[in-house]
């Protein structure tokens, strides 16, 4: 159905893609899975034409794939169904499936089009009124609209990106049974995921990629789940690459401070029954001084809105949160710099970082009130702080009064940490607070990590990336808005990933009930 | 003139990030604030060239008195600019204000404008600013708390607003200004209009805020980005709010100026200002998309749009001409600022 070889994609001097290959054969359920920044979504944007291939070839059938640029040309052989909605929201169901082709010349006619449209619908068993705003529509109903109007236009490859993190449980199972349904007239997907049950639910076959490359492609029944993270990770034999970079500096760091961590002292941050609706259910956390405390979870599995709560970006539903012994007022951001909970944000881009303004301004932003005296800020004290903070961060640049848009991507997450720790915070939340910075950087971001607890504070990490998640003395793992796992110092990648992805130890399987026997009599449609 | 003038910082902040990297920035970051200076220096020349009238005493006055109230509107509106809203009714509130402090204060009976007689008249100039004040904040309860759309919710305001006037003043200028209203506008000190000491004192006041106090370089923040500074614990909507307020308050105490300075509350008192200003803190280095530009920057913006009119009209351009040339200036302005800013966006 669709073959790529030898794909080669660079972003600059970044690689997203070296010599990657994929083949999907009609009917089949592939699963695409690799952790973040494996290649995936460059993958994906190479096979439905978005993207061009530097080197490399990808067919369709057998023929060469449309030029670059034929839009509607792609549209006929593949389609992709996105976690964003590519739907207009405002537009009735019936309009967005003919969006851009209404049938005849001239005047619309909105009757007719609405009986093809019903009738479309059908074809396809999904149960959904095309008069309906595409707004109101459901998660899953609009996943339904996006796949059959990709079917209408001809396309017989359905790309699915994560169509199941923003699921529940009955809407998942009926997606999937959909999905089956849909197999036996020859469609193809190609299933993205971070969970790997569904892989194993779903698919026939399964197509790693670690580290840009392509690592393997097996039928999924001859693939135990152990070999499918181990791929992932690269860690283990047979994995070339990867192996060697992860677990050098680990023994090195984690005893060390694993030992500083005072198990009795008064905990700098506590959480009792915090809760966020649709978000995370009631988390009891406990950090200690001197600890660094890990939440581990892949997107939309809560962590990152836990630590939004926690820095008073969102209001939590119910709950406490307090530092050192002293309750924090929720939902407000100026309590919870004050009570001493410092903040570097998911991105440094949106939430981090004033670009246009100097490395001084945007490091003493949180400690204006400190720079002198009846709410003045006087240069001179905050050029000085911000020289401290550039020495003791050893950020590289040219001075107090460069734009932090000049500066290097690690750099300019310096400044958000220096930020951060400007308030001398007694507690720290980092969100990925590595990403998108070179390994040098990594290290020393981590580094100040560490230190920030070493000097008697905690820090809580809110991550996906291992490396991130590695100078952690404890990792609670989030799957779901729920800790699925925790760990102490000793895990290994293979475990983590396994419980990031939703791959509980047996005996402890999610109630989904998802197995392909019982699809028969539900080929209904969902019900409503 | 001005288009070629101010084609070098623009070239030279091309330049800048494609060759070394820091301190050239700076120097420009530098060098951008002072960009009209010159410009305002060829106008100069040229006005000398032009007429011997443009050098004396009585003509440069002229223009910089003719410079306050503008530049008071634009000074509330760089404010807000640069916290990364925007404030159409600004140009409304100039005549507005005045007029509901002086219905509230002046005598009910004897003169062609009838108030309320309400309140004493010396209140009228506190009364205008609260009402200025007032106004502001109603826009900020509008963007920041109901959430529509700023610029169509001041565009409605600058309507209301002049509607508001027309209807209490009754189509016509009010005349019987109380002497108390009318001292600020045309009273003189050191040989100068205390109007344009004001002007200045409040300019240096405001760059003081904006680089000294920690709400005034809060205002960079937000308007730079507003969710970096709420993550950074910064009251966002409270500063914003102030702003807003502090912003009618200045157009207001613009509205007492050119009272004074005319005598009377002209009938279209303001009306059309407000493109006046925009293009003004354009010109002046003011980003429309907030977090950036000075106020030293917007006052050389203000100048200059007045130096402009005032050499034309004594090179014997016609008046009639002035609106077309307004709107040019304007283009050219904008053209310049996407150039200036464009290159520096990522």
């Amino acid at each position: 159905m669709v073959r790529a070889e030898g794909v080669v994609k660079r972003f600059g001097p970044t690689v997203a893609l070296d010599h990657a290959q994929l083949a999907v054969r009609s009917g089949e359920a592939h699963a695409l899975v690799g952790r973040n920044g494996a290649g995936k979504s460059t993958l994906v944007s190479v096979l439905t034409g978005m993207e061009r291939p530097d080197e490399g070839e990808v067919t369709f059938s057998g023929e060469p794939a449309p030029g670059y640029g034929d839009t509607a040309a792609w549209q006929r052989r593949v389609a992709c169904v996105y976690q964003k909605s590519m739907v207009v929201p405002h537009l009735t169901v019936a309009e967005n499936l003919y969006l851009g082709r209404f049938q005849g010349a001239g005047r619309i006619r909105w009757r007719a089009l609405r009986e093809e449209a019903r009738a479309l619908l059908g074809e396809y068993g999904v149960d959904v009124d095309p008069r309906t705003r595409a707004k109101d529509l459901g998660v899953e109903q609009r996943q339904f609209v996006e796949i059959a109007r990709a079917l209408s236009f001809g396309a017989r490859l359905i790309i699915l990106d994560e169509p199941t993190a923003q699921l529940d449980a009955g809407g998942i199972d009926r997606l999937f049974t959909k999905l089956l349904e849909l197999r036996r007239q020859g469609v193809a997907f190609l299933f993205i995921s971070h969970h790997l049950q569904e892989v194993y639910d779903l698919c026939d076959t399964v197509t790693v990629f670690r580290d840009a490359r392509h690592v393997l492609t097996a039928p999924v029944a001859d693939l135990p789940k152990e070999d499918l993270v181990v791929a992932m990770t690269g860690d283990g034999e047979g994995a070339p690459g990867g192996a060697s970079r992860a677990p050098v500096r680990v023994p090195a760091r984690a005893p060390v401070t694993a030992r500083k961590a005072d198990p009795d002292g008064e905990p700098v941050l506590r959480t009792e029954g915090l809760t966020l609706e649709d978000e995370f259910a009631p988390l009891d956390l406990v950090v200690r001084p001197g600890e660094v405390l890990g939440l581990a979870g892949a997107t939309a599995s809560g962590n990152t809105a836990i630590g939004e709560t926690l820095v008073g970006l969102r209001k939590p539903g119910g709950g406490r949160v307090s530092v050192r012994g002293r309750p924090v007022r929720s939902g407000s951001v100026p309590h919870a710099i004050d009570a001493g909970i410092g903040y570097v944000p998911e991105d440094r881009h949106d939430q981090g970082l004033v670009l246009g303004r100097s490395v001084a301004e945007n490091a003493t932003l949180t400690v204006t009130d400190q720079l002198g005296p009846y709410g003045t800020v006087l240069p001179s004290r905050t050029r000085a702080f911000a020289q401290r903070m550039i020495t003791s961060l050893d950020i590289k640049t040219s001075g107090p009064a460069q734009p932090v848009s000049g500066l290097s991507g690690g750099n300019q997450q310096k400044v958000v940490i220096a930020r951060a720790l400007a308030r001398e915070p007694s507690v720290l939340v980092a969100i990925r607070p590595t990403a998108g910075v070179d390994v040098k950087s990594k290290d020393a971001l981590l580094g100040v990590v560490r230190d920030v607890a070493a000097a008697g504070s905690g820090a809580l990490i809110v991550s996906d990336e291992l490396d991130d998640l590695r100078v952690c003395d404890r990792v609670l793992a989030f799957f779901h808005g729920r800790v699925v796992a925790e760990f102490g110092s000793g895990w290994s990648d293979r475990q983590l990933v396994a419980a990031m992805e939703g791959m509980t130890e047996p005996g402890t399987d999610r109630t989904t009930d998802s197995t392909a026997g019982g699809t028969e009599d539900r080929t209904g449609g969902p019900q409503t | 003139m001005i288009g070629t003038a101010r084609q070098q910082p623009a070239e030279a902040v091309a330049d800048g990030p494609a060759g070394a990297r820091g301190r050239p920035w700076i120097d420009i970051a530098r060098w951008r604030d002072l960009s009209l200076v010159p410009v305002i220096f060829v106008l100069g020349v040229i006005g000398f060239i032009v007429s011997p009238a443009f050098l004396t005493e009585d003509n440069l006055i002229g223009v910089v008195q003719q410079s306050t109230e503008l530049g008071l509107l634009v000074l509330g509106e760089a404010l807000i600019l640069i916290s990364g809203r925007m404030d159409l009714s600004l140009e409304s509130t100039i005549a507005v204000a005045p007029v509901i402090a002086l219905w509230l204060v002046l005598p009910s009976h004897g003169a062609r404008f009838e108030g309320l007689g309400l309140l004493p008249v010396w209140t009228a100039i506190p009364l205008c600013l609260a009402v200025g004040g007032l106004i502001g904040a109603a826009n900020g309860f509008l963007m920041l708390k109901l959430r529509v759309n700023g610029f169509i919710a001041t565009l409605g305001m600058l309507t209301m607003l002049r509607g508001l006037q027309v209807g209490i003043a009754e189509g016509q200028s009010i005349v019987n200004v109380p002497e108390s209203f009318r001292y600020l506008g045309k009273a003189e000190w050191l040989g100068a209009p205390a109007a344009v000491w004001l002007c200045l004192g409040l300019y240096a006041l405001g760059g003081l805020a904006l680089g000294y106090l920690r709400h005034g370089r809060a205002l960079y923040a937000i308007g730079g980005n507003p969710e970096a500074a709420r993550a950074a614990g910064i009251r966002v909507d409270r500063i914003t709010w102030i702003v807003l307020s502090v912003g009618g308050m200045l157009a207001a105490f613009a509205g007492i100026l050119y009272t004074g300075h005319y005598g009377s509350v002209a009938a279209t008192q303001g009306n059309g200002w407000i493109f006046q200003v925009f293009a003004a803190a354009v010109i002046g280095g003011i980003s429309l998309k907030g977090g950036r530009g000075t106020l030293f920057g917007a006052l050389t913006g203000v100048l200059t749009l007045q130096l402009v009119v005032n050499v034309m009209t004594l090179g014997g351009v016609p008046p009639l001409w002035n609106q077309f040339i307004n709107g040019s200036i304007i283009i050219v302005a904008l053209i310049i600022s996407r150039y200036a800013s464009g290159e520096k966006q990522d």
